[in-house]
């Protein structure tokens, strides 16, 4: 799938700037972007998801042009699987109406269809007795995985995900990143804004690094964590290492 | 021992999964253990009340209810209807000026928080009266009735409107943002998301609220409207029978609050877990 983008920012006042202007045009299957807290990553993935607008810039996925407004951009949600950190299940529903209920109400799907489906993906996560349970009564990774099979249970043609791990404890996440790297096997595209390192360099292709608002490298995963160029990624990289086993 | 232990105390071991805060109000009470304990608080709030009686030498006679017990059923159900269309108007003016005070129009955000504001802020006696003038000379409605139920329902829709508002603020922001992610459109959010999740964090507080209608209603009697507090006045004024009375009319009123207190903490337990 092709994304691209032109001039792309975004501040929310005069002088508090999030993105800097960026341009990127590549063709992209699974794209981990990294980076410091605060350097934009989840505004650009919101940008890219249609949940919030740029300040400047255009935005192009398969070659259409992401118009800004609200009729255009809901259309273009339904084509989109989107993972919160947390939070994004809608707490007064289960598990099952989570998924169900978007399918039918949005995607058209009967009853029955949207029950068979939200079943049949619980059960591929392992999440079958669960069905019924409210949020509130799973653990964090059992949400994240109800979250993810929502996000693509109408078969979006991409995924985003922003930080689905990081208000995990370290047994859910791998839970979580298991199932993504399925997804991954099965063809799934994404993009995944996480701070898991060892999955953006293993699991993803591509991988972009996000500091301060701009978009300071991009390329092949393996390529960029084995030879980081900016001095940036260098400092970011290392940081990360000072603890590890 | 231990069993006299089990006859006052509550046994620890129940709903540890529960949060502590809830844990303290929620435990789990053996049957005979309740009904035991409530039997001693009932003996001794008899207890209390006769001996207070007795040394002010009041012998309580409630023979006289029979003779007055059509006008008590009128004034019981008139207290009732009262509350009732009270209840409606009030959630109607209370839903209108929570909405109103997040209105982008200036002028209706600020005319429906002084509305707030004010009834609030004063006691419902000095509105009664205040408003029983105007309503009743000025917009010329002569049914006290009807009054009544305007003048309750302008009070109460105050306090709604800050139920309402309160459960509009805590929606999370990321409730929001997940319904335009799936797809929803402004009106499904509204009634996929938003009502839902505000009917569960409301209905215990408002049905709370049904119950103060009941009791703030006994204030109309002031402008004569003939309801329960008013018919009892009435009754104790011509027969002297003061105590008899008052007691008896708090029975009356606690027959239509407890079990609406019942249900709203029913509610309230039922909801507070899945929030």
């Amino acid at each position: 799938m092709k994304i691209k983008f032109q001039n792309l920012s975004k501040q929310y006042e005069p002088g508090h700037v999030i993105l800097n202007p960026m341009d990127f045009e590549d063709e992209v299957h699974t794209l981990a972007v990294i980076g410091p807290s605060g350097g934009g990553k989840s505004t650009l993935l919101r940008i890219i998801g249609g949940l919030i607008a740029p300040t400047t810039g255009k935005l192009w996925v398969d070659s259409d042009e992401i118009r800004q407004n609200e009729a255009s951009l809901q259309q273009y949600r339904k084509t989109i699987g989107f993972v919160f950190q947390q939070g994004g299940l809608f707490r007064h529903m289960s598990a099952l109406d989570n998924i169900a209920v978007p399918l039918e109400q949005v995607h058209g799907y009967s009853r029955t269809e949207s029950r068979s489906r939200a079943l049949e993906l619980l059960e591929r996560f392992g999440l079958k007795e669960d069905a019924r349970k409210k949020p509130a009564a799973l653990s964090g990774g059992q949400q994240q995985r109800v979250a993810i099979a929502r996000a693509v249970a109408a078969r979006p043609k991409l995924l985003l995900l922003d930080e689905p791990t990081s208000a995990l404890d370290p047994e859910y996440t791998t839970e979580v990143l298991n199932v993504i790297r399925e997804l991954k096997e099965e063809g799934m595209r994404f993009i995944i804004v996480t701070h898991e390192m060892g999955f953006a360099r293993h699991a993803c292709d591509k991988a972009a690094f996000l500091c301060e608002g701009s978009l300071l490298e991009y390329g092949e995963s393996a390529q960029l964590f084995a030879h980081p160029e900016t001095e940036q990624l260098q400092r970011f990289l290392g940081k990360l290492l000072e603890w590890n086993v | 021992m231990k069993h006299l232990k089990q006859l006052f105390w509550i046994s620890d071991n129940n709903g540890q999964h529960a949060p502590q805060t809830a844990r303290m109000f929620n435990k789990k009470i053996s049957r005979p253990a309740a009904l035991f304990n409530l039997l001693l608080v009932a003996a001794l709030w008899v207890a209390l009340f006769w001996i207070s009686l007795r040394t002010i030498q009041i012998r309580l006679d409630f023979t006289f209810l029979g003779e007055f017990r059509i006008r008590i059923w009128n004034g019981f159900l008139a207290t009732l209807g009262l509350s009732l269309f009270s209840l409606i108007f009030s959630l109607l003016i209370g839903i209108l000026s929570a909405a109103g005070q997040s209105s982008s129009v200036l002028f209706i955000r600020f005319f429906c928080s002084v509305y707030v504001k004010f009834i609030r802020g004063t006691p419902l006696i000095m509105q009664i009266y205040l408003f029983f003038y105007i309503v009743g000379t000025a917009w010329g409605v002569s049914n006290r009735f009807t009054a009544g139920v305007l003048i309750l329902s302008i009070f109460e829709g105050a306090y709604i409107a800050e139920i309402i508002r309160g459960s509009l603020l805590s929606l999370e922001e990321s409730q929001l943002e997940a319904a335009r992610a799936v797809g929803f459109s402004r009106r499904q959010t509204w009634r996929f998301v938003i009502l839902p999740q505000m009917i569960t964090r409301t209905l215990p507080a408002l049905t709370g609220q049904f119950a103060s209608i009941i009791k703030d209603s006994s204030l109309l009697s002031i402008i004569a409207v003939i309801e329960l507090t008013q018919t009892m006045r009435e009754i104790s004024a011509v027969n002297f029978r003061l105590f008899e009375c008052y007691l008896f009319l708090g029975i009356l009123y606690l027959c239509l609050t407890l079990p609406v207190s019942l249900i709203s903490e029913r509610l309230e337990r039922r909801f507070q877990y899945e929030n």
